[in-house]
C-alpha cells in the first residue's frame, strides 16, 4: 500500500511548507508592523473605509487589559448574534431549502464553537444551515476567529519584543490587518482553486438529479467553495458537510487533498517565521519552529504506520472503513495528522474507525495543547507558554535567573503560563470523568469497550483544544454535550487568551538586559531538545493514565482478536 | 462601554466583508470561470437536460448490470450522508464487513469491504472495479473482454502522476456502459 509516490508527496509537502513559511512570515511581519507591503496599494484604502466604519482611531496603542477588553466583547457580541441568527435562520432570506431554526442548546453551542475558532458541530450543515447561514454567519466566524489569534498572538509577541511600555498595539488594526491582507486574498485564491477542482459555489437550490436506476438523488449545493477556502486557512475545520472534507463536494480530488493540508499550516507554521523576525533574531522563530516539525513528524510517523496494519478483528489487511479511495492511506494520515497538530479539526475520513494507536496519535496531538504549529495564532501563543516553562525549568537547573529575549522571567509570568498549559487539561479530564459517571450521556455513544471511553475522551479534548474534529460516532447533539462542551470550548479558549495578554502586559513593562556569557541561549538544537522535553513530559504525564485505558489497551485487545 | 459600540461596528463591517462581498466574488468568479464545477459537476442524460447525479458523487446502484460503489452506511443519502464511525474492535465492523464479503465474494478488496468516509465515495480500486466486471458482462450478455476494456479505459491515475490512488468512477463507468452498443 505504500509506494514511491508516498514519499515524494510528503518530500513536495515539506518543500512548499518551508518555502510558504518565509515569504507569507515576512510579509506579515511587515503587515502588522505597520510597514509598507505589496497589498498597501491595491487595498490600503479599503483598510482605512473600515477604520472609518468601525469608528477605530488606528494610531492609538492598547494596554494589556485595554487589548483584552477589546478583544472579549468582541468575541462575545459576536457569539451572541450568532446564536441570535441561528435561532432565527427559517425568517432570514437566502434559506431555498426552507430549513428550520436551531433549538437553543445546539445554536448555543454552535455559536460558541465557531466564536472560540474551534468548530466543533454537532450538527450535518447540508440539512441544518441555510445558505445565509453558512455565508453571513458561520464563514464570518471563520475569519474572526481566526484574525482574532492572529491578534491575541502578537499582542503577546509586542509584549516579548518591546520594551518598558503599557503598549501592546490595537486589537482593532490588528484584526482588520490580518483578515484583510492575510485572510481575505489567501482565501480567494484558495477558493477558486477548488472551485477549479470541483467544489461548488451557488446560491441557488439544490439540483433534483434522476440516477442511471430511476431513484431520485437531491445533489447538495451551496456556497460551498468559499467557505472551505477559509476553513483551511483559518484552522477552523467546521464543514460546510456534516462529512467535512471527506465529502467529495469539499475535498474532491487528490490535489485538493494535498492543497487543504498545506493550507492549514501555511499560515501557524508563517507566525512562527513572524515571530522570529519581529524579535530582530530570526533563529529564535526557527528554533521553535523545529520542534514543531519535530513533534509532526513522529506522530505522522506513528499514525501512518498504524493505518498500514492489519485489523485481526475484522480480517481486514489494511482497514479503508471511514477513509476515501482518491486520498488512499498516505493521504489520510498526512490529512489527520496535520487537522490535529494545527487546531483544525477538518476531517477528511472518520477518525473513529481508525486503528487504536492510528486514532491515539490525533488525540495526543491535541492534547499536547494544540502548540504543533497549532491553530492560526493560537499555536504560537500555546507554543511560548512552553518557552517560558522551558527557559525557567532550565534557569532552574543552571541557578540563573530565567530570562527570555534578555528579560526577567518572574514568578508572575510563571503562574499564568501553568494556568494556561493546565487549565484545557482540567476541563478535559473533569468533563470526560462527568460523562462518565452520566448514564444518559453514554447513550450518545457509538461503540462499546475501550473504544466508548476514547469516543467520550475525544469529544472533551477536542473541544478543549479548540480543534472541533471528532470521533464523529458519538451524537453529541443532546443537552447534555451540547452545554457542557460549549462550556469547554470557551475555557479552552479564553483560559489560555487571559494569561497569554497578562504575560504580554507584564513582559511589556520589563527592560531588556543585554545578553552575556551567562544567558542561557535560547536558540539551537539544545533548546529545541529542552522544549521538547517540557511539552511531552507536561503531556504525557497528564494525559497517559487515561490514554492506557483507551487507545492503548484497545490496541492490545485488538491484537488478541477480541470485539465489543 | 467604547469597546461595545466599535464591536458591533466591526461586526457589522467584517459580515458585510467576509459573510457577503467575499461568497459573492467567489461565486460570481466561480460560475464565470468554471461554469460545470462550480455548479456541482452534474451529469446529463444522453439528451443533455435531465441530470442523472453528479460526477462526483456516488449514487446507489444495486441492479446486476451495473457496477456498485463501496458500500455507505447512510445508504447514498445526501441529507446528510454519513459513515459508519464503528471503531476497530467493533461488532458490528466485523458484521457490516462479512455481509460486504457475501455480497462481493471471498476477492473482494478491502475498498468494497469497507464503508466509505463519506457515504458517497464515487470511486471504487480498479481491483474492485475488474472484479465486477464478469457479473455486468453476464447480465448485459456482452463478453467480458469488452467490459474489461471500458473499465480499464476508465481507471483514473494518480492526480499530475503524483497525488491520491488510482481509482475508477462508477458513476460514469456506468454512463459509459448504457451507451455501449
Amino acid at each position: 500500500m505504500t509506494n514511491a509516490r508516498d514519499g515524494l508527496q510528503l518530500a513536495l509537502f515539506l518543500a512548499g511548507l518551508l518555502a510558504l513559511t518565509p515569504w507569507l512570515g515576512g510579509f506579515m511581519a511587515r503587515v502588522f508592523n505597520g510597514e509598507r507591503h505589496a497589498l498597501s496599494p491595491l487595498l490600503g484604502w479599503a483598510e482605512r473605509g473600515i477604520y472609518r466604519l468601525g469608528g477605530v482611531e488606528p494610531a492609538r496603542e492598547m494596554s494589556w487589559q485595554n487589548y483584552l477588553g477589546a478583544l472579549l466583547i468582541f468575541n462575545v457580541a459576536g457569539c451572541l448574534l450568532l446564536l441570535a441568527q441561528l435561532m432565527t435562520q427559517a425568517w432570514l432570506p437566502l434559506n431555498p431549502a426552507h430549513l428550520p431554526n436551531l433549538p437553543f442548546p445546539l445554536a448555543l453551542n454552535t455559536a460558541v464553537s465557531f466564536m472560540t475558532n474551534t468548530n466543533w458541530q454537532a450538527y450535518a450543515g447540508e440539512n441544518t444551515m441555510s445558505s445565509l447561514t453558512q455565508m453571513a454567519g458561520l464563514a464570518v466566524h471563520n475569519f474572526t476567529s481566526a484574525a482574532t489569534g492572529i491578534a491575541a498572538a502578537l499582542a503577546l509577541v509586542r509584549g516579548l519584543v518591546r520594551k518598558q511600555t503599557n503598549n501592546l498595539g490595537n486589537f482593532w488594526v490588528d484584526l482588520t490587518r490580518a483578515t484583510l491582507y492575510v485572510l481575505l486574498p489567501l482565501s480567494l485564491l484558495f477558493a477558486l482553486a477548488l472551485a477549479q477542482q470541483g467544489v461548488p459555489q451557488t446560491l441557488g437550490a439544490n439540483v433534483d438529479a434522476t440516477t442511471l436506476e430511476g431513484a431520485t438523488q437531491t445533489i447538495p449545493l451551496g456556497p460551498v467553495a468559499s467557505q472551505i477556502a477559509i476553513k483551511q486557512l483559518g484552522t477552523n475545520g467546521g464543514g460546510f458537510y456534516g462529512q467535512n472534507s471527506a465529502h467529495p463536494f469539499e475535498n474532491p480530488t487528490p490535489l485538493t487533498n494535498f492543497l487543504e493540508i498545506l493550507t492549514i499550516f501555511a499560515i501557524p507554521s508563517a507566525l512562527v517565521f513572524m515571530f522570529g523576525a519581529m524579535t530582530g533574531d530570526r533563529r529564535q522563530g526557527w528554533t521553535i519552529w523545529a520542534a514543531m516539525c519535530a513533534l509532526f513528524l513522529a506522530g505522522f510517523a506513528v499514525l501512518w504506520w498504524a493505518e498500514l496494519q492489519p485489523n485481526p478483528v475484522a480480517g481486514l489487511p489494511v482497514s479503508l472503513e471511514g477513509k476515501e479511495v482518491r486520498f488512499g492511506q498516505f493521504g489520510t494520515a498526512l490529512f489527520a495528522t496535520v487537522t490535529t497538530d494545527a487546531s483544525c479539526g477538518a476531517v477528511n475520513a472518520m477518525h473513529d474507525s481508525f486503528s487504536p494507536l492510528g486514532g491515539l496519535v490525533p488525540l495526543l496531538n491535541m492534547m499536547l495543547g494544540e502548540i504543533i504549529f497549532g491553530g492560526v495564532g493560537a499555536g504560537l501563543y500555546g507554543m511560548l507558554m512552553f518557552v517560558l516553562l522551558t527557559v525557567f525549568i532550565a534557569g532552574l537547573m543552571v541557578g540563573r535567573t530565567p530570562e527570555y529575549l534578555g528579560k526577567k522571567i518572574e514568578a508572575a509570568e510563571i503562574r499564568w503560563a501553568v494556568v494556561a498549559v493546565l487549565a484545557p487539561a482540567v476541563v478535559i479530564l473533569l468533563g470526560s470523568a462527568a460523562t462518565l459517571l452520566y448514564p444518559e450521556a453514554l447513550k450518545s455513544l457509538n461503540n462499546a469497550g475501550p473504544h466508548g471511553l476514547s469516543e467520550t475522551l475525544y469529544s472533551y479534548v477536542s473541544a478543549a483544544a479548540n480543534n472541533g474534529s471528532a470521533f464523529a460516532g458519538i451524537n453529541a447533539n443532546t443537552d447534555w454535550f451540547n452545554y457542557t462542551l460549549a462550556v469547554v470550548m470557551f475555557i479552552g479558549r479564553f483560559a489560555i487568551i487571559v494569561p497569554v495578554l497578562a504575560i504580554a502586559g507584564g513582559m511589556a513593562r520589563k527592560k531588556a538586559s543585554p545578553q552575556s556569557a551567562g544567558t542561557f541561549p535560547t536558540t539551537g538544537a539544545t533548546f529545541t531538545g529542552l522544549l521538547l522535553a517540557v511539552v511531552l513530559i507536561v503531556g504525557a504525564l497528564t494525559f497517559f493514565p487515561v490514554l492506557s485505558l483507551g487507545p492503548i489497551i484497545e490496541h492490545f485487545l485488538m491484537l488478541q482478536g477480541r470485539a465489543f | 462601554m467604547k469597546h461595545l459600540v466599535q464591536s458591533l461596528r466591526m461586526l457589522v463591517v467584517f459580515t458585510l466583508l467576509t459573510g457577503m462581498i467575499y461568497p459573492l466574488v467567489v461565486t460570481g468568479l466561480a460560475r464565470a470561470l468554471f461554469p460545470t464545477q462550480s455548479a456541482g459537476s452534474l451529469v446529463f442524460d444522453a439528451g443533455g437536460n435531465q441530470p442523472v447525479g453528479s460526477a462526483l458523487l456516488a449514487q446507489k446502484f444495486t441492479q446486476p448490470k451495473y457496477f456498485w460503489p463501496r458500500p455507505s452506511a447512510g445508504d447514498f443519502a445526501t441529507l446528510p450522508s454519513g459513515a459508519s464511525n464503528k471503531g476497530p474492535t467493533s461488532v458490528d465492523l466485523v458484521k457490516a464487513i462479512a455481509d460486504n464479503r457475501e455480497k462481493f465474494g471471498a476477492a473482494a478488496p478491502v475498498d468494497l469491504l469497507t464503508a466509505s468516509g463519506s457515504g458517497l465515495d464515487p470511486h471504487v480500486s480498479p481491483a474492485a472495479a475488474l472484479l465486477q466486471a464478469a457479473r455486468v458482462a453476464d447480465t448485459r450478455k456482452i463478453p467480458r473482454e469488452r467490459i474489461e476494456a471500458l473499465v480499464k479505459k476508465f481507471i483514473e491515475p494518480p492526480q499530475l502522476g503524483l497525488f491520491g490512488e488510482p481509482r475508477v468512477n462508477v458513476l460514469l463507468l456506468n454512463r459509459a456502459l448504457d451507451e455501449m452498443r
